[in-house]
C-alpha cells in the first residue's frame, strides 16, 4: 500500500510511526534483491543505506525530521558522484571508481534525510537510448513482467522466447526509471542531455522531469554534453516532482552555470483550472514513424484540454527536424573534450602498458570505453578539427539557435505549454532494439525529446495509458524556461485525468501482499 | 630530471650585447643581404597572477609547496567537477589591461584548448581564445643607445590581447628509470598571457620591454613577475626578412628564464637565421629551446609537428561580464561584479609617471630615475632620506647610486635587506650637511652602518673621533706643523690642504684650513 503512492503520504506515515525509516529501507532493500533480474542497480548500498534509514529514525523519534525527504528510500544514477559508493557510469573506464565528494544534487538529498538505496544502471556514460550498452548488461524494463503486459502478449510457445519478449527500458536513465516504476525506490534521479530521463520515464511509466537548463546544479554529475545536461527527477506522480525540485533547484556556487536569483519552492495547487491556457500542438513532432497509437493518444490528451476549456492550437517549430543532425554534432565534440580526461594517470582504469605515456593513453582508453563512446570521440575530435569546426560545430550552433528560437516565437504567441508525445512507440523488446546500432537508435529515440535540451526548456513526461501490449505511453509537455510551477500544474491536472494503471508486478504482490494494494486500472480512453 | 619551467644556472656569460639592427652602408660592395636582413620579434608572455587561489578552484598557489600538496578536485579533473572562476584573476587581468593601454572586453569567452601531456590532466586547458579579456594595448620602454645610459630612447611595442588562461602542472622526467613524475600544484593557477605585435627587432628592444612590464605587473602587484620562479615566462618569435618583402618564416624560441637570456636568445636566434639563410638555407617554423649553457637555440624534439588544438568553448563558463560606471547593474550585488571604472580609478602610478616625477620633483637625471626604479624598492628608499635630510636631492642620488646600490649589489642584498636604513642614511647625510663630518669621514662612517651593529652615525663618528675639526687653533697648530715642510711656497697651497687633511684623517674643515695656510703663508 505504501509504496503505490507519492512519498508524501509514506510522509506522513513515517511522522505518524506507521511505519519507521529501517522498515521502510529494509522493504525497498529487499524488493531489489528480488527484482534484481530487471538489473536496474549496479551498486546496492545495503550498508550506508541502513545507517542512514537508522540515523532517519532517530530524528522521527526526536519529532525532529528534516522535511518530507527524511526517511525516504531513493535511488542514483550511477553517472553521479556519490562519496564513498562506486561511481562507474557503467564504463571500464571508472569501474571501482570511489568518489571523494557527493554531486551536489545527492548532497542536497542526503541534508534532507533521504536514505540512498545504490546506483542505478545506464548506457556506458549516458550515451544510449536503451540502457543496454553499459559494461553491467541491459536494465530490464518492470513492464516486462507485468500482468498487463503478459495478458496481452501471450508468449510465444516456448518458455526460451519468453526470455526474448521483455523489452528495453529506454534511456539513458533506464535504472533510474526501473527502480521508481518496480517500487524498490520513491525517486530516482536521472540525467537529461537529450531525453534519458522522459524517455525510460515514458517507457517505464512514471513521471520524468527534465528541469530547465541552469535550475539544477550539474556540479558531480560526470557529464555528456554540459550545455544541454541536466539532472532528471524520476517519480511515481507529479506532486513528488514537484517536492524533489524544490528541494534541489536553486544556485549553486560550485556550477557557474545555475541561475542566481534564489528559487522559492512551491506546492501544486489540488484545484486546477486549464481554462485560461493555451495549449500548443507542434505540428512537426507528428514524426515519421510515430505509431498510430501514440498519434491517437496524444490526440485525444489534446481533447482533454479542449473540453475542460483550454484554448488548443497547433503550432511550428521549423527548424525540429534538424534538430538531430544538430545534437549529433554538439554531442559528440562536447563528448570528445569531456572524454579526454580519461588516460589512466589520475584515476580510473590504466591499461598495464608503460613503452611511452602516449600508448598508455591508447591501450587506457582502448580498454576503457566501449564503441560507443569511442565512435562519438572520434566524430567530435574530427568535428573539431580546425578545417572542420566552421562547418560542422560553428553551424550546428546557429541551427541550434535557430531551434531555441523556434520555442521563443512559439512561447512569444501566447502558448503557455507544448504538448507532445515523448516517443514515437512503445517500448521495444530487447531482441529487436539491439538488432540497430546505437546511433541510428540514440537519433531516432531522441528525435522528440531533444528539441527541449537544444533550448534549455523544461519538460516533462506523464504516463499516460497503456499500449495495446500492455505497455505504457507517456506524453511530454515543454513549459516556457523557469516556469517549472505552471508546467507541473499542468502536468497534474493531466495526470488526474488519466489515471493511468498502476502496474502489477507478481514479485511485488509475493513480496508483500500484506500491505500492497492494486488501485483499478483504468485507462481514460 | 628535467623540470619545466624552473631556472636554470646562469652559467653562461653574457656576450656581446650590441644590438643586431641591420647594419648601414657598404652598398654595393657587401654581398646583398647581409646588410639588409630585418630581423623581427614578437613576444609572448605568461605572467603567472598573484593570487591566494587558482584560476578555477580554491586550492592555493604557493611557491615552491611539496609536489601535490596545492591540488583541488577540479585541478586533478575529477568527473564531474566544474570551473568556478575566481575574481582576483579577472581584476589583475583588468589591472593589467588598463595598465598596458588596452580596450577591456566587456564581453569575454572561454575556450578549451585540447592536447594530451601528462601534466594536463583534463587533457584541455581553458584560456580565451575567441575573446580575449583586453585587446590592442601599448607598452612604453626606454633603452640605451650603445649602452650608454645618458643616451634612452623611448620605444614602444603593440599588445595585441592579453587572455586570461589556466597553467599546467610539472612533469618530472626521470629518464633512468623511465619514469614521469607528475606535480599538480601549478595546474589551474591564473596566468595573463600577454601576446604583443613583432615589433621589436633585437634581443636588447626584447628584454627592455619585458623588463618594463615586469616592473608594471609589480607595481600593479597582479603579479611578482619573478622570472626565476616561473612567475614570468617568456617566448620569443623571432624572423628575418629583407626590407619591403614579406615577414620571414618565424621560429618560436622558448625555455629563456631570465631576462639577459631573452637578449642573448633572440640575438642567436636572429643571427642563427640570417646566417642560415645567407647559406643557401631555409627556417623550419618550429619551435626551439634555448640552452643557457651554450648560449645557442636548439630545435624541441617534442614539440614537433602541427598540433591541432581542437578549440571548443567552455561550456560550463557563462561569458564573463565586465562592467563600467555606466553599464553596472542598480541591484547587483557589488561582491560579484567587476567594475573596471572602479579599478582604473584605483591604479597606482606606473613606473614610467613615477620616474617622470622624480625627474621633476627632485632634479635627477632621467636615467637616475630608471635606476631607482629597477630595484624594487630603491625609489622608495630614495625618497624617504629625502624627505629625512635638507641634502640637496641631487647630491642625494650619488650615495644612493654610488655607494648604497653598489653595496647592495656586492653582497647581493635587496633594498629592503639593506643593513641601512633609510633613516640612518638620512641621519649620516645630515652630519655631513650641517659639516660636522666630511664626506670622506661620512664615507668611514657608512663602512661601520653596514655592519648593522644598531650604533647611530653620530655614535660611530664620536667613537671614531671622525668629527670635523672646526677649532681654529688646532687647525693653527696643524698647519703650523705642515708649514715646517713646506715653506714659503704659495703654489703649494693645494698640495698643503692634502697634508693636513692626511694629518687629520680627513676630518679638517677644509675652507678653515685654506684660510688658515693662506693666513701662514702670507705671514
Amino acid at each position: 500500500m505504501l509504496r503505490s503512492m507519492g512519498f508524501r503520504l509514506v510522509s506522513a506515515a513515517l511522522k505518524e510511526g506507521r511505519v519507521t525509516p529501517t522498515e521502510l529501507c529494509q522493504r525497498c532493500l529487499s524488493l531489489i534483491k528480488s527484482t534484481s533480474f530487471l538489473n536496474a542497480y549496479v551498486t546496492v548500498a545495503e550498508e550506508t543505506a541502513l545507517k542512514q534509514a537508522e540515523e532517519s529514525e532517530k530524528r522521527y523519534r526526536r519529532g525532529q525530521p528534516l522535511g518530507v525527504l527524511d526517511g525516504i528510500p531513493i535511488a542514483v544514477k550511477d553517472n553521479f558522484n556519490t562519496a564513498g559508493i562506486e561511481t562507474t557510469c557503467a564504463s571500464n573506464m571508472l569501474k571501482g571508481y570511489i568518489s571523494p565528494y557527493n554531486a551536489t544534487v545527492v548532497q542536497k538529498l542526503l541534508d534532507q534525510g533521504a536514505v540512498l538505496l545504490g546506483k542505478t544502471n545506464l548506457d556506458e556514460f549516458a550515451m544510449g537510448s536503451g540502457s543496454t550498452d553499459g559494461i553491467f548488461g541491459p536494465v530490464r524494463n518492470p513492464w516486462s513482467y507485468s500482468r498487463q503486459y503478459k495478458e496481452k502478449t501471450p508468449p510465444k510457445s516456448s518458455s526460451e522466447n519468453e526470455e526474448s519478449d521483455w523489452v528495453i527500458t529506454g534511456g539513458s536513465s533506464g535504472g533510474s526509471a526501473a527502480a521508481v516504476s518496480s517500487f524498490t525506490c520513491f525517486v530516482a534521479l536521472g540525467s537529461d542531455t537529450g531525453g534519458s530521463t522522459r524517455n525510460p520515464a515514458a517507457h517505464c511509466g512514471v513521471v520524468g522531469l527534465k528541469p530547465t537548463y541552469g535550475l539544477i546544479s550539474r556540479h558531480g554529475l560526470i557529464p555528456l554534453v554540459n550545455s544541454m545536461d541536466v539532472p532528471g527527477i524520476l517519480t511515481r506522480c507529479v506532486d513528488d516532482a514537484a517536492v524533489v525540485l524544490g528541494s534541489l533547484a536553486g544556485h549553486d556556487p560550485k556550477d557557474a552555470t545555475t541561475i542566481q536569483d534564489t528559487f522559492k519552492p512551491f506546492e501544486l495547487p489540488n484545484l486546477i483550472d486549464v481554462r485560461k491556457l493555451c495549449i500548443g500542438i507542434p505540428k512537426e513532432y507528428h514524426a515519421p514513424g510515430l505509431s498510430s497509437e501514440i498519434l491517437a493518444l496524444w490526440s485525444k490528451a489534446a481533447d482533454l484540454f479542449k473540453d475542460a476549456g483550454a484554448k488548443v492550437i497547433e503550432v511550428s517549430l521549423p527548424h525540429t527536424r534538424y534538430s538531430i543532425v544538430c545534437y549529433h554534432v554538439l554531442c559528440t565534440a562536447e563528448v570528445a573534450s569531456n572524454m579526454a580526461r580519461f588516460d589512466g594517470l589520475e584515476y580510473g582504469h590504466r591499461a598495464d602498458m608503460n613503452k611511452s605515456t602516449e600508448s598508455m593513453y591508447a591501450a587506457t582508453r582502448r580498454e576503457g570505453f566501449n564503441d560507443v563512446v569511442r565512435g562519438r570521440i572520434l566524430s567530435g575530435n574530427y568535428f573539431l578539427l580546425k578545417q572542420n569546426y566552421e562547418n560542422y560545430f560553428i553551424k550546428a550552433q546557429k541551427v541550434r539557435r535557430l531551434i531555441a528560437n523556434d520555442f521563443v516565437k512559439v512561447f512569444g504567441s501566447g502558448v503557455d505549454i507544448l504538448l507532445t508525445p515523448t516517443t514515437l512507440s512503445d517500448a521495444v523488446p530487447y531482441m529487436e532494439f539491439i538488432k540497430e546500432d546505437n546511433r541510428t537508435r540514440s537519433a531516432q529515440d531522441d528525435i522528440l525529446t531533444q528539441a527541449a535540451n537544444m533550448a534549455g526548456l523544461p519538460a516533462i513526461s506523464i504516463p499516460t495509458a497503456l499500449s495495446k501490449r500492455g505497455l505504457p505511453v507517456g506524453l511530454q509537455f515543454i513549459g516556457h524556461s523557469f516556469q517549472e510551477k505552471q508546467l507541473l500544474t499542468v502536468a497534474k491536472w493531466f495526470e488526474k485525468q488519466v489515471k493511468f494503471p498502476m502496474i502489477q508486478l507478481e514479485e511485488v504482490k509475493r513480496h508483500d501482499c500484506s500491505v500492497f494494494q492494486h488501485q483499478k486500472s483504468v485507462s481514460f480512453l | 630530471f628535467c623540470t619545466r619551467g624552473s631556472s636554470a644556472p646562469e652559467g653562461a656569460k653574457q656576450g656581446s650585447r650590441a644590438c643586431a639592427r641591420p647594419a648601414t652602408g657598404h652598398r654595393g660592395t657587401a654581398p646583398r643581404g647581409l646588410a639588409s636582413w630585418v630581423p623581427v620579434v614578437g613576444l609572448e608572455i605568461h605572467v603567472q597572477i598573484s593570487s591566494n587561489s587558482k584560476l578555477f578552484s580554491g586550492s592555493q598557489v604557493q611557491f615552491a609547496a611539496p609536489p601535490n600538496s596545492l591540488v583541488s578536485f577540479f585541478d586533478a579533473s575529477l568527473p564531474g567537477t566544474l570551473p568556478v572562476l575566481n575574481r582576483r584573476c579577472v581584476e589583475a587581468a583588468v589591472m593589467t589591461g588598463l595598465a598596458l593601454n588596452c580596450s577591456i572586453n566587456k564581453k569575454s569567452l572561454f575556450d578549451r584548448k585540447h592536447y594530451f601531456y601528462a601534466d594536463l590532466p583534463a587533457g584541455y586547458q581553458i584560456t580565451q581564445q575567441r575573446v580575449p579579456i583586453a585587446v590592442n594595448g601599448s607598452l612604453s620602454y626606454s633603452l640605451c643607445i650603445d649602452n650608454k645610459m645618458s643616451q634612452m630612447v623611448t620605444k614602444t611595442v603593440r599588445i595585441k590581447q592579453i587572455q586570461l588562461e589556466q597553467d599546467s602542472g610539472k612533469s618530472l622526467h626521470d629518464d633512468a628509470r623511465s619514469q614521469t613524475l607528475v606535480d599538480l600544484n601549478r595546474a589551474g593557477v591564473g596566468l595573463m598571457e600577454v601576446v604583443t605585435e613583432p615589433d621589436m627587432c633585437c634581443g636588447e628592444e626584447a628584454a627592455a620591454a619585458v623588463r618594463e612590464l615586469q616592473l608594471i605587473l609589480q607595481t600593479l602587484g597582479s603579479s611578482q613577475a619573478i622570472m626565476a620562479e616561473g612567475q614570468l615566462r617568456v617566448d620569443a618569435n623571432v624572423s628575418v626578412h629583407h626590407p619591403g618583402e614579406p615577414y620571414g618564416v618565424r621560429t618560436e624560441v622558448k625555455n629563456i628564464n631570465s631576462v639577459r637570456f631573452l637578449a642573448k636568445a633572440v640575438d642567436y636566434e636572429i643571427q642563427r637565421q640570417i646566417e642560415e639563410l645567407e647559406n643557401g638555407g631555409t627556417i623550419l617554423n618550429e619551435t626551439r629551446s634555448f640552452d643557457s649553457k651554450l648560449g645557442c637555440t636548439i630545435p624541441m624534439r617534442d614539440k614537433e609537428g602541427k598540433q591541432d588544438y581542437r578549440f571548443m568553448p567552455e561550456p560550463n563558463l557563462p561569458p564573463l561580464i565586465l562592467y563600467d560606471a555606466k553599464s553596472l547593474p542598480v541591484n547587483m550585488n557589488h561582491q560579484q561584479v567587476v567594475n573596471i571604472d572602479w579599478i582604473r580609478e584605483r591604479l597606482p602610478d606606473l613606473p614610467s609617471v613615477k620616474r617622470a616625477k622624480l625627474v621633476e620633483l627632485y632634479g635627477i637625471l632621467p636615467e637616475h630615475s630608471f635606476t631607482l626604479l629597477n630595484e624594487d624598492g630603491l625609489a622608495e628608499y630614495f625618497e624617504n632620506v629625502i624627505k629625512q635630510t635638507q641634502m640637496k636631492p641631487k647630491k642625494v642620488i650619488g650615495w644612493i647610486l654610488n655607494d648604497l646600490l653598489s653595496y647592495l649589489k656586492q653582497h647581493a642584498l635587496t633594498v629592503k635587506d639593506s643593513p641601512v636604513s633609510s633613516f640612518l642614511l638620512a641621519d649620516l647625510l645630515n652630519l655631513l650637511e650641517r659639516r660636522e663630518i666630511s664626506s670622506s669621514a661620512a664615507k668611514q662612517v657608512l663602512e661601520e652602518l653596514w655592519k648593522g651593529e644598531g650604533k647611530t652615525p653620530l655614535k660611530i663618528v664620536k667613537e671614531k673621533k671622525l668629527e670635523l675639526i672646526q677649532d681654529q687653533k688646532e687647525l693653527e697648530q696643524i698647519c703650523q706643523s705642515v708649514m715646517a715642510i713646506k715653506v714659503g711656497n704659495q703654489k703649494v697651497l693645494n698640495k698643503l690642504i692634502g697634508l693636513v687633511q692626511r694629518a687629520t684623517r680627513g676630518r679638517s674643515n677644509p675652507v678653515l684650513v685654506k684660510q688658515i695656510l693662506e693666513k701662514k703663508l702670507s705671514e
